[in-house]
């Protein structure tokens, strides 16, 4: 991997870091409205598998959908905007937080449902098939999605149709409040996938090279007509389920125990023996600051949308097209 | 007589019915909170529900009883129908009624059918309890209101409380009840507060409330709308418009008596819901008003409602979608000028 590549995951991983950790101050300040899930812990998963992705390849976000977003290269400018519910926002103030999401840049969706994008992704899947492309579509959710039905019924139909759809499964420790090693029946998620006759893997989500290079591998085989692959990565959640959630349950030391495994952290004592230089990161890490603030900055000063503008939207303008 | 907020006048019906009666079971997710880290202080009750409304349970009646499920709707709903058909009264929640998507094959086949497609055999005394409502800046997917969807299903029973002491009896009323239930509540009233009675006494399903008295205009109003009009009808009292406000409290089954009695003094009727216009509770009920008290108008019915689109997060959007108390008075005055 050259250092140019290695330079974009950390940038990439730096700004989800940064920008969550400013919608973290702000929602706890109430400055920006609504609900808001940050995406701190799991940087490198977004990362790790956007790095291995075209940017004509789909993905299918949830809720927790900042680090998707940032990861496939949506503007901080648009999502920031989008998270005080400004007209120039990503959505155009439609969506919110929760719902960020730009289609141009290859989103299906940030989908506020549990699951609910993983069949959405499938039809992606489907869709580049029929359609003769190449495009790949990854699905993203959490460990707690796996009792969804929708995900049962995609996984059956991904492996049926051998749609080039990757299903990646977010393993941080909780779904909502309850504890993954309660709620999952298996020791894995990813041997769910025999039920499917679908290959699968589980890699560490702590660090990136390792999302990327377990991704790569299944999505150059979707790419190439070899069908549907659950991915499974551990890593932690190191915020509550939403902000304003105290986590009460989460142990002091199980939390100390990840953050000795912060994906940033991670990084950053690999980064010199991969040729990149400490000075270098502590450059993008400053660059990165300014972007947010910028993008913050921009987003307050920005205007609302006229309140009419509730009415445009739920329809194709056909007038206009 | 306390004051409590409906948040715990909704807890306590809990606690008063579960302890009342052993077969009362919950099944939701993170009711109580924190499965799986029983060993760690903060772990039991951590979330009673993202609102805290059960805060407690799960201490006090186990976790047995107080079940925290799998994010898997149509599968602990159903197992609630199974539960409630061999013996047991169980209480399900769903998050969102914006969930209800993923879980209403069991609501509306299931629970709703299971009696009257095998013969009158079955009961299932089953309680849905579920969130709705716009105003928490919380975008398309967790601001709905879905009164409509449930109360079109013949077999089921709809609720939607809108004040405290409403929340505790109609609940209470709901657990006893031996067909299944839909109870709403509205995220906006959770801290809204009110007296609220110690004892368990149930406020049966069906009747609706006359919150004000008025001779000029009835405005049926659902859930949070009552507060809305109410603060209407204060502004109109000032402008000699006195109003009539009927809170029907379930709108399966509907108390049709009460609105058309208050319809006969009135001759006018406006409907406000902060649902979707189509096919909901306020068409429903302004066709009730051509259907059997056409005689009566002197007005035009009028419904006010949200506009036909999903809920908008942005805060002028929102507010731009409510209606809110001075959109309520100025239908109100159009009608009375009619």
């Amino acid at each position: 991997m050259d250092t140019e590549q290695l330079a974009w995951m950390y940038r990439t991983m730096r700004r989800i870091r940064i920008f969550d950790m400013r919608v973290k101050d702000l929602s706890e300040a109430k400055a920006i409205p609504g609900y808001a899930h940050t995406y701190h812990g799991s940087e490198a998963i977004a990362t790790g598998v956007m790095a291995a992705l075209q940017p004509s390849d789909w993905i299918a976000s949830t809720y927790r959908s900042h680090g998707h977003a940032i990861a496939k290269g949506v503007a901080l400018d648009g999502m920031a905007a989008e998270l005080y519910g400004r007209v120039t926002g990503v959505c155009k103030g439609k969506g919110g937080s929760m719902h960020i999401s730009d289609f141009d840049k290859g989103m299906l969706g940030a989908f506020g449902i549990v699951a609910a994008g993983i069949p959405v992704a499938v039809g992606a899947a489907l869709s580049a098939k029929l359609r003769g492309s190449t495009e790949v579509a990854v699905a993203f959710f959490g460990d707690g999605a796996v009792h969804q039905g929708v995900f049962h019924e995609g996984a059956g139909l991904a492996s049926l149709w051998k749609a080039p759809v990757i299903l990646v499964c977010e393993n941080n420790g909780y779904a909502e409040a309850t504890a993954t090693d309660y709620h999952l029946n298996t020791e894995t998620v990813a041997e769910m996938a025999c039920a499917y006759n679908m290959p699968s893997e589980r890699a560490d989500g702590m660090d990136v090279i390792t999302v990327y290079e377990t991704a790569k591998g299944a999505i150059d085989r979707a790419r190439a007509g070899g069908g549907p692959t659950l991915l499974e990565f551990i890593s932690y959640r190191f915020s509550g389920q939403f902000e304003g959630d105290p986590g009460g349950y989460q142990p002091p030391e199980e939390i100390e125990y990840w953050r000795q495994r912060d994906p940033l952290k991670v990084f950053e004592a690999a980064a010199s023996d991969r040729g990149l230089d400490p000075q270098q990161l502590s450059g993008i890490r400053a660059q990165v600051e300014a972007e947010v603030d910028a993008a913050f900055a921009a987003a307050e000063q920005a205007p609302y949308p006229e309140p009419r503008e509730t009415l445009d939207d739920v329809y194709v303008d056909y007038g206009q097209e | 007589m306390r004051t409590l907020t409906m948040k715990d006048a909704i807890n306590e019906a809990l606690t008063q019915a579960m302890a009342a009666d052993p077969t009362v079971i919950m099944m939701g997710e993170d009711i109580a909170g924190g499965a799986g880290r029983d060993h760690h202080p903060g772990a039991m009750d951590a979330w009673g529900g993202p609102f805290g409304v059960t805060k407690g349970l799960a201490t006090r009646f186990g976790r047995d009883r107080v079940r925290d499920t799998t994010i898997a709707e149509a599968g602990f709903f159903g197992a609630a129908v199974g539960a409630a058909m061999t013996g047991l009264r169980p209480i399900v929640e769903l998050m969102y009624v914006d969930f209800a998507g993923v879980s209403y094959d069991q609501m509306i086949n299931q629970a709703a059918k299971m009696r009257y497609m095998f013969g009158g055999k079955q009961r299932v005394p089953m309680v849905m309890r579920t969130v709705v409502g716009a105003g928490f800046r919380a975008a398309a997917e967790h601001s709905q209101t879905l009164y409509s969807i449930f109360t079109h299903i013949p077999g089921l029973k709809t609720v939607a409380p809108s004040t405290p002491a409403d929340a505790k009896g109609l609940l209470l009323a709901a657990i006893q009840d031996d067909d299944p239930v839909v109870f709403f509540e509205h995220k906006r009233l959770y801290m809204t507060t009110g007296d609220v009675s110690e004892a368990a006494t149930p406020v049966p399903l069906g009747k609706a409330s006359v919150r004000r008295k008025g001779s000029d205009l009835t405005i049926v109003a659902v859930q949070r709308m009552v507060s809305f009009a109410l603060e209407a009808a204060d502004t109109l009292a000032i402008e000699g418009i006195e109003v009539e406000i009927v809170d029907p409290r379930t709108y399966s089954p509907l108390d049709e008596r009460t609105i058309l009695e208050s319809l006969h003094r009135t001759g006018r009727l406006l409907v406000v819901d902060e649902s979707y216009p189509r096919c909901g509770l306020a068409v429903d009920i302004a066709a009730l008003a051509a259907d059997k008290a056409f005689k009566d108008l002197r007005a035009p019915v009028k419904t006010l409602t949200a506009p036909h689109t999903p809920v908008p997060f942005s805060p002028p959007l929102e507010d731009f979608y409510l209606p809110l108390p001075p959109k309520i008075a100025a239908a109100a005055k159009e009608l009375v000028a009619y």
